[in-house]
């Protein structure tokens, strides 16, 4: 194991920062780290939260790490926010509302670096760091993005949702997606008008997705006073107790590696196309394909063809 | 390939009990506009919670915006606390009102540069660019 992977796992803050850095900037010394520290990552539970911009995740985040720690536990929190699809600069704010410094819990802002989706490329591996150096609970901040941000599914053990009052038609949430995504549900601001209200229409459409969906927990919380945030807690310590959810747990375990092994390989593939087509081969069939003189499988097919000979 | 660059991540931190966060905004958008990751930390932060913050978020730059008056206490305790972490790499700047003796004092300290109230946006962003450690 280098010497970085040790220090990560030892609880070591600075290095986990490093770490995290060297990660997202997807280097090679990334890949032999999360090598080394993979073996360590499968006792951390992974939640994501997510939802509309204003919604309160950042808050909610806030008051779940501090009361985590507050029993003894220790918890890493990855905060995304959106890149400029202009400038590739971002601004990063989450933390505004996490200025609580616990020593059990490390924030750690992540920009989107133009991957869509409500998550970052490196997220997968910022998690696997985060539990890696002992993190007990892994809170994943998705951008508030609506409808979109349904990837955290395949990161997250457990996904919540969070929505408020008044935040539109039930057509709304039904579009977005997120009646599949949530394993639990959070109507924040629940001193806003309509609170109970919108509940109700969660539940309601919820049991028109199917008779399991209908159980799935609600909670109402009022994030900035801290209401609601303990029965939340327990909404999520509740998680993978009983045996059908261990098993749901599992499953969606074999299906993140799945497609991690998906995209890793895919990655290794036209990284060792683009240096083994010779140069200026890439870009041709770029150029061909954009001139709708070839099209993007034909091109892929010729590409890969000397490859596949080969092995 | 650009994303898959390192990208220079800035704190914007106010230290200290003014309320003024407007210059720290414009600074923090104009680092924003400039193709950097920009953490900002809102009101009335402590030098120990910003320096946990630098630590976290493994920024190459810390950038100090204080218009109350007390950059002779706050800025020293900052630089103290970064040292006392092994933050030694990372790079202090700070905006605001500090008469030139007090900026000349925080230089000697280790900051890298004082910007006062009219300083374009442009050269904060190109000075920071320009010095900057490469890690």
């Amino acid at each position: 194991m280098t010497e970085l992977a040790l220090a990560v796992r030892s609880g070591d803050r600075r290095a986990l920062a490093r770490a995290i850095s060297l990660v997202e900037s997807q280097s090679e010394d990334a890949h032999r780290l999360l090598a080394d520290l993979w073996q360590y990552t499968a006792a951390s539970l992974v939640v994501g939260l997510t939802g509309a911009p204003g919604v309160g995740k950042s808050t909610l985040v806030d008051g779940l790490a501090r009361a985590y720690a507050k029993a003894g536990r220790r918890v890493g929190v990855l905060a995304i926010d959106p890149s400029s699809p202009f400038s590739g600069g971002a601004l990063l704010g989450d933390r505004i509302r996490m200025d609580d410094p616990d020593p059990r819990v490390f924030i750690r802002s992540l920009a989107t670096r133009g991957h869509l989706g409500g998550v970052n490329r490196a997220l997968g591996g910022a998690i696997a760091l985060m539990a890696a150096a002992g993190h007990d609970l892994v809170l994943v901040e998705t951008v508030g993005a609506g409808q979109s941000e349904v990837e955290i599914m395949s990161h997250a053990d457990l996904t919540v949702v969070v929505l408020m009052p008044g935040l539109g038609d039930d057509i709304q949430a039904n579009k977005a997606g997120i009646l599949e995504i949530g394993d639990l549900f959070v109507v924040n601001k629940a001193d806003l008008p309509g609170a109970d209200l919108t509940v109700r229409e969660i539940r309601s459409m919820l049991s028109l997705v199917d008779k399991e969906r209908a159980l799935v927990p609600i909670t109402k919380t009022i994030a900035t006073q801290g209401e609601g945030i303990d029965a939340l807690l327990a909404a999520i310590d509740a998680f993978g107790r009983n045996p059908e959810e261990r098993m749901l747990q599992h499953s969606r375990r074999l299906q993140q590696a799945d497609r991690r092994l998906g995209e890793a390989l895919a990655e290794l593939v036209v990284a060792k196309i683009k240096s083994s087509a010779g140069p200026g081969h890439w870009e041709a069939a770029v150029e061909q394909i954009a001139a709708r003189r070839l099209d993007p499988e034909g091109a892929a097919r010729e590409l890969l063809r000397p490859t596949i000979e080969e092995a | 390939m650009d994303v898959l660059q390192r990208k220079i991540r800035v704190l914007v931190a106010k230290p200290g009990l003014d309320g003024h966060d407007r210059g720290a905004k414009v600074v923090a958008r104009a680092y924003r506009d400039a193709g950097m990751e920009v953490i900002y930390t809102g009101l009335h932060q402590t030098p120990e919670q910003i320096v946990e913050a630098a630590l976290q978020e493994d920024v190459d730059v810390v950038g100090l915006s204080i218009l109350s008056g007390a950059h002779n206490t706050l800025v020293p305790r900052v630089i103290d606390r970064l040292r006392q972490e092994g933050l030694n790499d990372v790079m202090v700047v700070v905006g605001g009102i500090i008469p030139e003796d007090d900026a000349a004092r925080l230089r000697e300290l280790g900051v890298k540069a004082v910007f006062g109230p009219g300083t374009p946006t442009q050269e904060i962003v190109d000075f920071t660019r320009d010095h900057v450690r490469s890690r």
